[in-house]
C-alpha cells in the first residue's frame, strides 16, 4: 500500500516535471496539463533528430510526418527497376524498436486455429525452410490522398507511397503448414515491435492482416532481405510480412507474432474506418457509418511516370523517351498507354513482362510533338481484369484510400 | 566564585562569536568565497568555462531561430504565427508531429471530428475551454480549397529544367 502511493506520488512528480519543462519550452504553462496521461509525453521533449536524419534514408524522400515517420519518393526517383533501399518509402504508424538483437529475435506462430503454438528463431526461419526472392511491389491504401477532395484526414502522400523491391526470405505458406491449420481458419493477423507513439505498452500501433486464402497465396512472404541486403530499420528490420497487391500495411513490420484466426482479424486499424472503403459508392463528402465501411483487399491497377522528372524542357523537333512501370492486384499488366493531348489520344508504350506476379512492370514509349507548348504527359495501365486507371479522381472515399487516377506530368516545348 | 564567572563569561564569549559568524554567514552565504583572497583560476578551467559559455549561447541561439516567425510561419513547427500558436502547439504535438496538422485540410466539423476521434481511439484528453480556441484556428488557417474533381497540376511547384536529349 506504501509502495502504491509512492509510485503514485512518483509519477505524478515525473508527469509534473515533463509537462513543466513542457510549459518552460512553449513559454506559457499547458493549461489543460491535468488531463495529459502520465504515459504521454509532449513530443516536443523526444528527440528532434529523427526528423533531419531517417536512419538508412535518402535525404532526397519527402518527409510528411515525423512523429510517426512518413515519406515517400517523388516519381522521378522511382526510376530504377528496383527501389534502392535508401529511397523505398515508409509509412511507421508508431515508433520502431530502439534496438533489434537478430540473435534472439522470435516469431511466435499461434491463435484459435493453429494446430499448436510454435517459436521460431531467425536462424530457424533462415535454415528450416526453402528460401525464395520476389520482386513484390508494396503500395501504401492511401497513397494518392492528397488529391481527393473534400480532403481526407491522414498522412497526405502524393504519388510516391510505393515502393518495388527484390525481397528474400520463406513463404509464409510454408511456416503456416509447419505450425498447422485448422479448416475454420478465416485470417490471419500480424504483431511488431514497434511501440504505440502514446509510449503505451498496453497499445498496439498497427495489428492487421489477410484472408487466409492471401496468407498461403505462393507470393505471399516473411522477409529478412531487401535488394539483396537488411531491410532498413524504417522497412522492418529484421523481419516482415510481403504481401503484393494488398495494401502495404498488410505487410506487418518488426514482426514477432502471426495469430491464425478463426474470425477477422480485430487488431489495431483492422476496425472502424481504417483502411476501409464504402461498402456501396457515396457521393463526395458524405458520413458513413463503421457498419458501412468494408476492408480494403485487392489495390487498383496503377502507373508512373518516373522519367522525364516533371518539369522537363526540350527543343522542337526532339523526341521526348518517356518510361515508368505499371503494377496491379490482378494477374498482369496487359497494357499502357500514355497521351500527350490531355487524353484525346493514346499511345501504346512497350511493356516488360513481369519477372513474378506482384512485380511491377516497365513501360516505354517516345513522343514527337506538333509544335511549341505545354504539354503534359499522362499515363493509363489496364490489366488482365480489363480494369483501366480513371484521368479523374476515382470514387471518393472518406479516408481517401485507392487514388489511382492517372499520373500527370508537365512538358515544355521551346522553338529556340 | 571568580572562577565560576570566568568560565561562564569564556564559554558566553564562544557562543557569541559563533553566532556572529553563523548569522554572519546566513548574510553572506556562499559570497564569503568571493571575499577571500580570488585564486586566480587555470588557463585549462578558463578555457573549460569559456567554451560551456558559448555552447550555451549556441544552443540559445539555435533555440531562438527555431521559434522565429518568418512570413507568417513559425519556423519550429511550420504552423501558422498567431497569438494562440501555443496552446496550438501544447494540444497538436503531444503524440505527433505538427507536419500531421499542417498537410491536412478540413472545416470545422471536420477539424471537431478529428479531435473527436483522436479523443475515442488515441487518448487526446478532453480539451476543456481550449477546444474552441483550436477549431478556430485549425478552421481558419488548414480550411479545405475547392479543387472540384482533379487539380490542375500545380504549376508554382514545378521547377522547370532543361532535359538534354542525344
Amino acid at each position: 500500500m506504501q509502495k502504491n502511493i509512492k509510485n503514485q506520488n512518483r509519477r505524478k512528480f515525473v508527469k509534473h516535471t515533463a509537462l513543466a519543462s513542457f510549459a518552460t519550452w512553449i513559454g506559457m504553462p499547458v493549461v489543460f496539463a491535468e488531463n495529459f496521461p502520465s504515459t504521454l509525453k509532449p513530443a516536443a521533449l523526444l528527440d528532434r533528430a529523427w526528423a533531419d536524419n531517417l536512419p538508412g534514408k535518402s535525404d532526397a524522400l519527402t518527409i510528411l510526418n515525423d512523429r510517426p515517420v512518413n515519406a515517400e519518393t517523388a516519381a522521378h526517383l522511382l526510376d530504377p527497376v528496383r527501389t534502392p533501399n535508401n529511397l523505398f518509402f515508409v509509412r511507421n504508424n508508431g515508433l520502431p524498436p530502439r534496438t533489434v538483437d537478430v540473435d534472439t529475435w522470435t516469431l511466435t506462430i499461434s491463435g484459435e486455429s493453429a494446430k499448436q503454438k510454435k517459436i521460431y528463431t531467425l536462424k530457424d526461419l533462415k535454415t528450416k525452410f526453402k528460401q525464395h526472392t520476389l520482386s513484390i511491389t508494396l503500395e501504401c491504401g492511401g497513397n494518392g490522398r492528397s488529391e481527393f477532395n473534400p480532403p481526407a484526414k491522414g498522412n497526405q502522400w502524393s504519388t510516391g507511397a510505393v515502393g518495388c523491391a527484390a525481397w528474400t526470405g520463406i513463404k509464409l505458406a510454408d511456416v503456416l503448414a509447419d505450425v498447422g491449420v485448422k479448416s475454420d481458419a478465416v485470417y490471419i493477423g500480424y504483431y511488431g515491435k514497434d511501440d504505440h507513439l502514446s509510449g503505451d505498452p498496453n497499445k498496439d500501433s498497427i495489428s492487421r492482416g489477410v484472408p487466409i486464402e492471401k496468407a498461403m497465396e505462393a507470393e505471399s512472404m516473411i522477409a529478412w532481405s531487401m535488394n539483396g541486403t537488411d531491410i532498413p530499420m524504417l522497412n522492418g528490420h529484421p523481419l516482415r510480412l510481403v504481401f503484393g497487391g494488398f495494401p502495404a500495411s498488410c505487410s506487418g513490420k518488426w514482426l514477432s507474432e502471426i495469430v491464425i484466426r478463426d474470425q477477422v482479424h480485430d487488431g489495431q486499424k483492422m476496425k472502424g474506418q481504417a483502411y476501409r472503403t464504402p461498402c456501396k459508392p457515396v457521393a463526395p463528402g458524405t458520413k458513413v457509418e463503421d457498419k458501412n465501411m468494408c476492408i480494403i483487399e485487392d489495390m487498383p491497377v496503377k502507373s508512373l511516370i518516373t522519367f522525364p522528372q516533371t518539369g522537363a524542357t526540350i527543343r522542337s523537333g526532339q523526341s521526348l523517351p518517356v518510361r515508368g512501370h505499371a503494377w496491379t492486384s490482378a494477374t498482369a499488366i496487359k497494357l499502357v498507354e500514355c497521351s500527350i493531348d490531355f487524353g484525346k489520344s493514346w499511345q501504346t508504350c512497350t511493356l516488360t513482362a513481369a519477372e513474378n506476379r506482384y512485380a511491377w512492370q516497365r513501360f516505354e514509349t517516345k513522343f514527337q510533338f506538333p509544335q511549341a507548348g505545354y504539354y503534359e504527359v499522362w499515363a493509363r495501365a489496364t490489366d488482365t481484369n480489363e480494369q483501366t486507371q480513371p484521368m479523374i479522381l476515382p470514387g471518393w472515399n472518406p479516408k481517401g484510400y485507392l487514388n489511382n487516377a492517372c499520373h500527370r506530368i508537365a512538358v515544355k516545348v521551346t522553338d529556340e | 566564585m571568580t572562577n565560576n564567572w570566568n568560565t561562564l563569561l569564556t564559554t558566553l564569549s564562544i557562543f557569541v562569536a559563533f553566532l556572529t559568524a553563523f548569522m554572519g554567514y546566513l548574510l553572506l552565504g556562499d559570497n564569503v568565497q568571493n571575499l577571500l583572497p580570488a585564486q586566480k583560476p587555470s588557463a585549462q578551467i578558463l578555457a573549460a568555462r569559456q567554451q560551456r559559455a558559448s555552447d550555451r549561447l549556441a544552443a540559445a541561439e539555435v533555440e531562438a531561430s527555431w521559434d522565429r516567425v518568418v512570413e507568417g510561419i513559425h519556423q519550429r513547427t511550420g504552423f501558422y504565427a498567431d497569438p494562440n500558436l501555443p496552446i496550438i502547439i501544447a494540444a497538436c504535438t503531444s503524440c505527433h508531429s505538427s507536419k500531421l496538422v499542417t498537410q491536412n485540410r478540413a472545416t470545422r466539423p471536420g477539424w471537431e471530428a478529428m479531435i473527436r476521434w483522436m479523443q475515442e481511439t488515441q487518448g487526446l484528453p478532453d480539451l476543456g475551454d481550449k477546444e474552441p480556441i483550436i477549431l478556430d484556428y485549425l478552421a481558419k488557417y488548414y480550411a479545405p480549397k475547392s479543387t472540384g474533381r482533379r487539380a490542375h497540376l500545380d504549376l508554382t511547384s514545378i521547377e522547370w529544367y532543361i532535359l538534354e536529349l542525344d
